[in-house]
C-alpha cells in the first residue's frame, strides 16, 4: 500500500521536474500577486500588516487553483490515467499519492516563499512563523479539496473556469481559519485555535478526499 | 485467443472497455472464473493488463522510465535490466534515455508494448496492438502473444489486420453485422 504511494509520488515528482516551467509559473504568480497590493495600496505600514494575512492567503489559493486543472488531464490525455485506475489496489490510494506530490510541488514552495513576501507588508517576527505555519497547514487541504474539483471537471471543455467555481467555495473555510490565525497573532489573542481548525480541516481534505475523487474519476473514465 | 472484428464503431473498444471494469455494461453481467468482476475487482485487476487505445506512456520520460514507473505502480517491480532487455526486444535499445516526445509513432506503440514482454498476467486485453506497427514488430507482437498463450495465458485483441499468432487456439468474433443489419431495415 505504502509502496504504491510512494510510485505515485515519485512519477508524479519526476514528471514535474521534467516540466519545471509550470512550477515556477505557479510561484511566480504567488510573487506578483503578492507584490502588486503594497504597490496598489498604498506604502502604509499599517494598512499594509492588517491586509497582509488576507492578501498572501487569497494569492496562495489562487496559486494553487493554476495547477489544479492539470492534476489528472495529462494523465487522461495519454491513457495512463486508465492504467491507474486498473491498478489492483483502490484508485482513491493513488489519488492520495497525486494529492501529497501535488502539494509538494504546488504547496510547498507557497509555504517557503511566504515569509520572505509577509516582510514587504512589515509583518512581525511572530506574525511572520504563524503565517508560514499556517500556510503549512492549510496548503494540503487546498491539494486535497481542489483535487475532487480537477477530477469533477475532468475532460469538460473550459473545465478550468468550471474548477474555479467549484472549488474556490470550499476553500473558503481554509481561507478564514488560515487568514484568521495570521490576524489573531498579530492582535494579540494566540492563534492556536485557528490553526487546530485548520489541521482538522487539512486532515479531512487530504484522507478523505481521495474517495469521491476516485470515484469522480472513474465516472470521467466512463 | 479471442480476435476482435468489425467495422469503425462497431463497438469493439466499449466491448474491450466493458472487459476491463471501465466501463459498466447496460445490462448483464462480466464475469471472471464464474463470479462479477464487478465485486471480484481487485482480484480480477490483478489478474489483467490492459494496453488501450492510447499508448499510456509519458513523453516526458524515456521509454525506460516509462517501463520502469509501470512496472512500479502495478507493484511488480522490474529490475532495469529485465527491462533493458524489453527494449532491446522491441528495438528501442539505444533510444532508452531519450524522452518519448521525441520518438515517432511506431517508436511510442513499441515502447508501450514493451511492457507485454516480461507480463505474467493471465488476461490480456489488447486494443489495436498493430496500429503504427511496421511489419518486424507486428510479427514480434503476435509471438509475444502467441508465447503468453502457451503459457496458459488469454488474450482479448481488436484488429483490421489478419495476422498470424504462431501458437495456441484463435477465435474470432465479428462484431456490428446485426447492428448493420437493421440500419437496413
Amino acid at each position: 500500500m505504502l509502496s504504491l504511494i510512494r510510485a505515485v509520488i515519485g512519477r508524479d515528482l519526476r514528471l514535474a521536474m521534467r516540466r519545471q516551467a509550470d512550477i515556477v509559473a505557479a510561484m511566480f504568480f504567488f510573487i506578483i500577486v503578492v507584490s502588486l497590493f503594497p504597490l496598489g495600496v498604498g506604502p502604509e505600514p499599517d494598512q499594509l500588516r492588517r491586509l497582509a494575512p488576507g492578501v498572501l492567503w487569497v494569492a496562495a489559493l489562487l496559486a494553487t487553483m493554476l495547477s489544479l486543472p492539470r492534476l489528472f488531464a495529462d494523465d487522461h490525455r495519454d491513457g495512463t490515467l486508465e492504467q491507474l485506475a486498473l491498478v489492483p489496489q483502490p484508485l482513491a490510494l493513488i489519488v492520495l499519492g497525486k494529492v501529497i506530490a501535488h502539494w509538494l510541488v504546488a504547496g510547498l514552495p507557497l509555504v517557503l516563499l511566504a515569509p520572505v513576501l509577509g516582510i514587504q507588508f512589515d509583518l512581525a517576527g511572530d506574525a511572520l512563523a504563524v503565517l508560514t505555519l499556517s500556510l503549512l497547514i492549510g496548503t494540503p487541504a487546498l491539494s486535497g479539496i481542489g483535487a475532487i474539483g480537477a477530477a469533477l471537471t475532468l475532460g469538460v471543455r473550459g473545465g478550468g473556469v468550471l474548477l474555479s467555481l467549484l472549488v474556490l467555495p470550499l476553500y473558503i473555510p481554509v481561507l478564514i481559519f488560515g487568514a484568521g490565525a495570521v490576524d489573531a497573532t498579530v492582535t494579540g489573542l494566540g492563534a492556536q485555535a485557528h490553526l487546530s481548525l485548520l489541521g482538522a480541516l487539512a486532515l479531512g481534505g487530504v484522507f478523505f478526499a481521495p474517495w469521491p475523487t476516485a470515484a469522480a474519476l472513474r465516472v470521467a473514465l466512463e | 485467443m479471442l480476435a476482435l472484428q468489425g467495422r469503425n464503431g462497431s463497438g469493439k473498444t466499449s466491448l474491450l472497455r466493458m472487459l476491463c471494469g471501465l466501463t459498466p455494461p447496460a445490462s448483464g453481467e462480466i464475469r471472471w472464473c464464474g463470479r462479477p468482476i464487478a465485486q471480484i475487482g481487485e482480484e480480477f485487476r490483478s489478474e489483467l493488463c490492459f494496453l488501450g487505445h492510447q499508448n499510456a506512456i509519458k513523453e516526458e520520460l524515456t521509454p525506460l522510465e516509462n517501463l520502469l514507473s509501470t512496472a512500479r505502480l502495478a507493484q511488480e517491480p522490474l529490475d532495469e535490466d529485465a527491462a533493458l532487455a524489453a527494449l532491446e526486444l522491441v528495438g528501442l535499445l539505444g533510444r532508452e534515455d531519450l524522452a518519448c516526445r521525441y520518438l515517432s509513432q511506431g517508436q511510442k506503440r513499441r515502447a508501450a508494448l514493451a511492457r507485454l514482454v516480461h507480463e505474467k498476467r493471465a488476461l490480456w486485453v489488447l486494443d489495436e496492438p498493430y496500429v503504427a506497427l511496421d511489419k518486424a514488430a507486428t510479427e514480434l507482437v503476435a509471438g509475444l502473444v502467441g508465447a503468453h498463450l502457451q503459457r496458459g495465458g488469454l488474450a482479448v485483441l481488436t484488429t483490421h489486420q489478419a495476422v498470424a499468432v504462431p501458437a495456441g487456439s484463435v477465435r474470432e468474433l465479428t462484431l456490428g453485422d446485426d447492428v448493420a443489419a437493421q440500419q437496413r431495415l
